[in-house]
């Protein structure tokens, strides 16, 4: 592989169970080095592609290049390069930490003389010092997933599929998860991760959005934020709410209005309503507005908008 | 793979106590059950005469430890009620003049009834009290001889019924047993192995496995190996329990035993693995493996039906029953000593088996999850 070609390059990838296309014809291309966030409502086709991609799943059109192997006809070449954590937690619970190393080292094929070296660097990147010889059903999420994490780097794999890694995981935990993850980048891993924590998104380099099996936008977080909006982001403090989205949701001007928390975001775009007529506008409808003001979209905002459906399949899980 | 899989085996010992302690419990309920042989079949008594003779005929049914007697009766019509409440499968009835006959004729006809709802069982009761009765005649004419002093024309003595044949006790625990033995091997080692990869996909760590570089057969005898070693436990415990407690007489080698065991375990283990690798529910797997191997091993494997007394159709599905070749080089090498070369017919069926069934193995495993 030369050194600027694509980690991972997706064309036109598809994967349709039965008459159902989870993956519909995903195009995706990714640097060496690169961290880039898969983020999608659950069944949005996440999983699938990361599947495809370290051939598990055979595509059912298109293709696609992983470490440079083709991941249909070169499943074996790209398995030995890539690193993958599976969506559900998926080391051997009965066994300790020590022993799932040591196997995983084994069907890794890592030398002999390196694996000592190696499950050392597991575990004190996992923290597991001093638990080497705990069944691993016994460890804490953190833990264990770290273990996880552990078990999928043994054989240095240039490129790591991680599929949710940090669900189900308390807030320090998955700090510290992706640090490691920066300190592996640093080294020039690959990496993609899929995630339903928005805040998570802000970590990668990169963030693809799929919905529905379509990839609808992928760029950096600031990219993201700034051009994909298509209009001013405005916070609207008002009551009722859901009449308020409405009566917006078809006034001149206004892009978008979803709901937030107890607020509404509403994106203005130009030659319509500005944030001043606001008030005067929903007054009409009857509906009372207490404060109107500017905030930096989130990317969450971003990812509201271009999730088109109806309000309930736009809540992000 | 093999040193993983072992250690699990260790970490779940209710498993491995189970998979090591069920072929011998089989082994019992089997030995004993499945044996044709019959002990204190009840025998109720209608002695009209009840003389020193009578009696005498009677202690010698007894004695013989064939029949326990469940009751003596007062009148004929009682045989029946006797045997429709169960007390007693078999009835003798010795009439009033039965010493006087045998006194005066030297001979003297005493009733034997049976309960033939169990035909076997009848069968082979009738079997035995023919042999007590033969045995009651030799002592007869042997005192006729010496009271008489003249060798009379054979004249039946005692007479029960025309002859059956008689079964000698050992006869059909020596045959089965060691039938006993292979089907056991064959039900135990198929359900073991049919969980190994099953149990992977329930808990998710297949889709962990086949995301690494290993291999098919890297998996197929990593699996395998730690499963084949209790498997030959197994048949060790078996066969020592065959030699040991049901005293079936061993009079092959060691060696041809063991080869052939080992043979066998390899057939056993790869139906159990291929059938747990093309079903990804453990409870799935395990019922499957039960249908595949149960139902042939125990009809078609002629352990208890003779395989050469089936119809010619039967008789030819039955050569695919593998654990038949197994019944049959077991029984050779126990009963006749039968060496390697005296087996070769069972020994290629099974090694075509082997061969076949580690292929298709090898095969069915994929490294996909559709």
């Amino acid at each position: 592989m030369s050194a600027d070609a694509p980690a991972i390059l997706a064309q036109a990838l598809t994967k349709k169970f039965q008459s159902f296309t989870a993956v519909d014809h995903l195009d995706l291309s990714i640097a060496k080095g690169e961290i880039v966030g898969f983020i999608g409502p659950n069944g949005a086709g996440k999983s699938t592609t990361i599947r495809m991609l370290c051939g598990l799943l055979r595509p059912s059109e298109g293709s696609a290049q992983v470490a440079g192997f083709d991941v249909s006809s070169e499943a074996e070449a790209v398995r030995e390069h890539i690193g993958y954590m599976s969506q559900k937690f998926s080391l051997y619970g009965d066994l300790t930490v020590r022993e799932n190393l040591r196997f995983f080292g084994g069907i890794y094929r890592v030398a002999r003389r390196e694996i000592d070296e190696r499950m050392k660097f597991a575990i004190s990147m996992a923290g597991l010092e001093g638990r080497e010889d705990r069944l691993v059903r016994t460890l804490a999420g953190g833990w264990k997933q770290r273990l996880a994490l552990g078990c999928a780097i043994l054989h240095r794999p240039p490129i790591l599929f991680l599929d949710e890694p940090t669900s189900g995981v308390e807030p320090e935990a998955r700090r510290r998860f992706w640090d490691l993850i920066h300190e592996f980048a640093a080294d020039g891993v690959t990496i993609l991760v899929s995630t339903h924590y928005m805040d998570e998104a802000e970590y990668c380099n990169r963030i693809a959005l799929i919905d529905r099996g379509k990839l609808i936008a992928i760029g950096t977080p600031s990219e993201l934020r700034a051009h994909q909006l298509g209009g001013e982001l405005f916070e609207v403090g008002c009551a009722p709410l859901g009449a308020a989205m409405k009566a917006l949701s078809d006034a001149p001007g206004v892009v978008d209005a979803a709901i937030f928390g107890d607020r509404l975001h509403v994106v203005l775009g130009a030659g319509g309503l500005d944030a001043a007529d606001l008030p005067g506008f929903l007054g009409e409808h009857g509906i009372e507005v207490d404060q109107v003001r500017s905030v930096p979209p989130s990317l969450e905002d971003v990812f509201v908008q271009l999730v088109s459906g109806s309000p309930e399949e736009r809540m992000i899980p | 793979m093999a040193y993983k899989e072992m250690l699990q085996i260790r970490r779940d010992p209710r498993s491995l106590a189970i998979a090591l302690l069920m072929p011998l419990m089989q082994m019992a309920m089997l030995g004993y059950g499945v044996s044709l042989d019959i002990r204190h079949v009840p025998l109720c008594v209608y002695d009209q005469e009840n003389s020193q003779q009578s009696r005498a005929i009677v202690d010698q049914f007894i004695s013989s430890g064939w029949f326990s007697i469940s009751q003596t009766l007062d009148r004929q019509s009682d045989i029946r009620h006797a045997m429709d409440r169960g007390e007693c499968v078999a009835a003798l009835v010795i009439p009033a003049d039965f010493s006087r006959q045998l006194a005066t004729t030297g001979s003297a006809n005493m009733q034997a009834v049976f309960d033939a709802t169990d035909v076997n069982t009848t069968n082979i009761a009738l079997g035995y009290a023919q042999g007590v009765v033969a045995q009651a005649n030799a002592q007869i004419a042997a005192d006729w001889n010496a009271s008489h002093g003249v060798h009379p024309s054979p004249v039946g003595q005692i007479d029960l019924e025309p002859g059956t044949w008689f079964n000698e006790t050992l006869d059909s625990r020596n045959f089965i047993i060691p039938g006993v033995v292979a089907v056991i091997l064959a039900l135990v080692g198929a359900q073991l192995t049919s969980l190994t990869i099953s149990r992977e996909w329930e808990r998710g760590t297949m889709e962990q496995l086949i995301s690494t570089p290993v291999s098919a057969l890297e998996v197929m005898f990593g699996k395998l190996l730690p499963y084949f070693a209790i498997g030959l436990i197994d048949a060790g415990f078996c066969l020592i329990s065959a030699v040991a407690w049901f005293g079936i007489p061993f009079r092959g080698s060691i060696v041809t035993l063991f080869v052939t065991t080992t043979l066998f375990n390899v057939v056993v283990l790869g139906i159990g693995y291929l059938i747990s690798v093309r079903i990804r529910s453990q409870l799935g797997a395990s019922q499957i493996a039960l249908l595949v191997t149960m139902l042939p091993t125990t009809l078609l494997s002629g352990y208890t039906f003779p395989i050469d007394q089936m119809p010619a159709p039967i008789q030819a599905i039955s050569l695919i029953v593998y654990p038949r070749y197994f019944v049959t080089i077991l029984r050779a090498i126990f009963l006749k000593g039968s060496g390697l070369s005296d087996l070769w017919m069972p020994l290629a069926g099974l090694s075509c088996y082997a061969v076949i069934i580690l292929w298709l193995a090898a095969r069915a495993f994929r490294k996909r999850l559709d």
